[in-house]
């Protein structure tokens, strides 16, 4: 298939060693809420990461201090090797951030905001990509129109090519999909998915977590501020208690064995639900022993860990809910 | 040191331009319109009754002091207005992500104003001269002290703009120090006139140098030496110039908003 985006991605062996984003000890405090503490990691090169976390863990921070739209109190930030303050302008031209509100400039239009968002970055007659993103983004027909005019969704696909104008290597998404219909939402990871196929690093945050178990390849958690988790998508489902399992009874169950009474998570009627351990338990173990209870079984079924489930329990454990 | 990518520079001036541009009836015509009514009104209730400078009438010298009166108020208005305005809408971002330096930021916005300002005074002087006839002593003068002028108070919209975090601080600005600065500045009339405790304090207003200055260049004559009041600029807009340089470095109010 032929090559859409000719992205100047950096190859080759002398900068394969280098991530793509590199956080070191960041911190970041407003007056009494820690909003990021001490958090370190690395995205390679090429990855499709995703950033996760609840309203206010700290995501947004997070992504503005790599944008360099905040300072942070303390540890180091890096875009491709540029730290972010001291080699900003290296650091800034290697990345592309859709920001999460649907912001525009009221006075111009779509090709006038992205001629404009090109300059910014010292790339001047830049209208072949420019009719190129219009027309990968189907923003050819409202080149002309002015910004006002646009729907929300057409805005936010301005957003998006105002963030790859100048191509950079980084692309970061903030919620990009937050409040987009289903068709857009579609289109729009089709055309990120073929940046990614491209070389491109793509850092997605999004609440909408089935989006990120099927796009990424790696996730980080992050809730209070805190990096509670960072791990492949395959790792992180199966962390820890990984799925359950759902036994239906030919009758009301009112026992269950002792032994799996605190692995309940709901018992209605003629149904219950245990969380079953991936790597210790036996299913068959467990159906015997629910059958010595004298539990007479109809169906049974093991219910996979979805990112949710992961996400709902460990952000629940750190504030100390069962 | 990083030097200066002009490309950046050029494209955020040309943005800021035709910002202005695109609403050409509330940037330059209407200012023009008011500036031609303050000429009419006390060009006709004053003209014959005061005469400010020998062998100048009060009608033609009102006219430089109304034109830079208008020129620094939209050289202050444009810059405000539109960092104002991107903060609010939020905007503000697509300026911030590229790797802009504080320099850059600054000349661009600084160019837009001072572009504004020549265009509303243009404009000001092209429909007074059908009004009443004025000389022009000095071009060179008349030009270099409304570039200084648009390019001080450019630059002092660009601190209110970035200090301020909404639009009636902006108003508040304009209201509370701009029109009366500008007002006690001898736009309407020389200092001389002034009783002595007015005039020492007018001679500590530096928008009175501003008017001084330009004065000078239409008629050859001035409360204060035209050089002084050169001097005066140079030293403002050289304070005005570090100051937001400093702010745009910092990014107060702009960036960690």
């Amino acid at each position: 298939m032929a090559r859409l985006f000719f992205f100047p991605v950096v190859t080759g062996s002398i900068l394969t060693e280098i991530n793509a984003i590199s956080l070191s000890g960041v911190s970041k405090r407003y007056g009494d809420l820690q909003a990021l503490n001490n958090v370190s990691f690395d995205i390679r090169k090429g990855e499709f990461f995703g950033l996760l976390g609840p309203n206010g863990a700290g995501k947004s921070t997070l992504i503005s201090a790599l944008a360099g739209l905040l300072k942070v109190d303390s540890g180091q930030l890096s875009i491709l090797g540029a730290d972010v303050e001291k080699e900003y302008r290296q650091a800034r031209q290697h990345l592309g951030v859709v920001p999460q509100e649907i912001v525009m400039d009221p006075f111009f239009t779509v090709r006038e905001t992205l001629q404009f968002q090109s300059g910014y970055f010292g790339i001047r007659n830049n209208d072949d990509w420019i009719n190129e993103l219009l027309d990968q983004l189907n923003l050819s027909e409202k080149a002309d129109t002015n910004m006002r005019k646009l729907s929300g969704g057409m805005k936010r696909r301005v957003l998006i090519a105002q963030a790859l104008v100048h191509k950079p290597q980084v692309l970061v998404l903030d919620e990009p999909t937050a409040g987009v219909d289903v068709e857009l939402r579609q289109s729009m990871w089709r055309f990120v998915r073929r940046l990614h196929r491209e070389g491109h690093t793509i850092v997605l945050t999004t609440h909408y977590l089935e989006e990120a178990e099927e796009l990424c390849d790696r996730i980080a958690i992050i809730n209070k501020g805190e990096l509670l988790a960072l791990e492949t998508k395959q790792d992180l489902l199966a962390r820890g208690l990984g799925s359950k399992l759902l036994v239906r009874a030919t009758h009301d169950i009112d026992t269950i064995p002792r032994e799996y009474q605190d692995r309940v998570t709901r018992l209605e009627g003629n149904e219950v639900e245990l969380i079953l351990h991936r790597d210790s338990d036996s299913v068959m173990e467990i159906l015997d022993r629910l059958r010595a209870a004298s539990m007479k079984i109809d169906f049974v079924s093991v219910l996979s860990d979805s990112l949710e489930d992961v996400f709902v329990r460990m952000t629940s454990e750190q504030e100390g809910v069962q | 040191m990083n030097a200066i990518n002009w490309v950046a520079c050029r494209t955020l001036l040309g943005k800021e331009v035709t910002r202005w541009r695109k609403v050409w009836m509330q940037t330059v015509l209407a200012p023009v319109i008011t500036a031609l009514l303050y000429l009419l009104v006390f060009g006709h209730v004053l003209e014959g009754r005061v005469e400010v400078f020998p062998g100048v009438s009060y009608t033609a010298f009102l006219i430089p002091g109304l034109l830079m009166m208008t020129v620094i108020q939209n050289a202050f208005a444009n810059t405000s207005s539109s960092l104002i305005q991107s903060k609010v809408m939020g905007s503000i971002v697509f300026v911030l992500l590229p790797p802009f330096s504080a320099l850059e930021l600054f000349l661009a916005y600084i160019g837009a104003a001072v572009l504004r300002g020549l265009a509303v005074g243009v404009g000001v002087f092209l429909l007074a001269i059908f009004y009443v006839q004025v000389p022009i002593e000095n071009i060179f003068v008349v030009l270099i002290f409304a570039i200084l002028g648009s390019y001080a108070m450019g630059a002092l919209g660009l601190i209110a703009g970035m200090w301020a975090e909404k639009f009636d601080q902006i108003a508040a600005f304009q209201s509370f120090l701009i029109v009366p600065l500008t007002f006690l500045s001898g736009v309407f009339y020389s200092i001389k006139s002034l009783p002595e405790f007015w005039y020492q304090l007018s001679k500590a207003n530096p928008f009175f140098y501003m008017i001084d200055g330009f004065r000078y260049g239409f008629f050859g004559q001035s409360d204060q030496p035209v050089m002084l009041s050169l001097a005066a600029m140079l030293l403002a807009v050289t304070i005005l110039t570090i100051i937001c340089v400093r702010m745009l470095q910092s990014g107060y109010k702009l960036r960690d908003a």
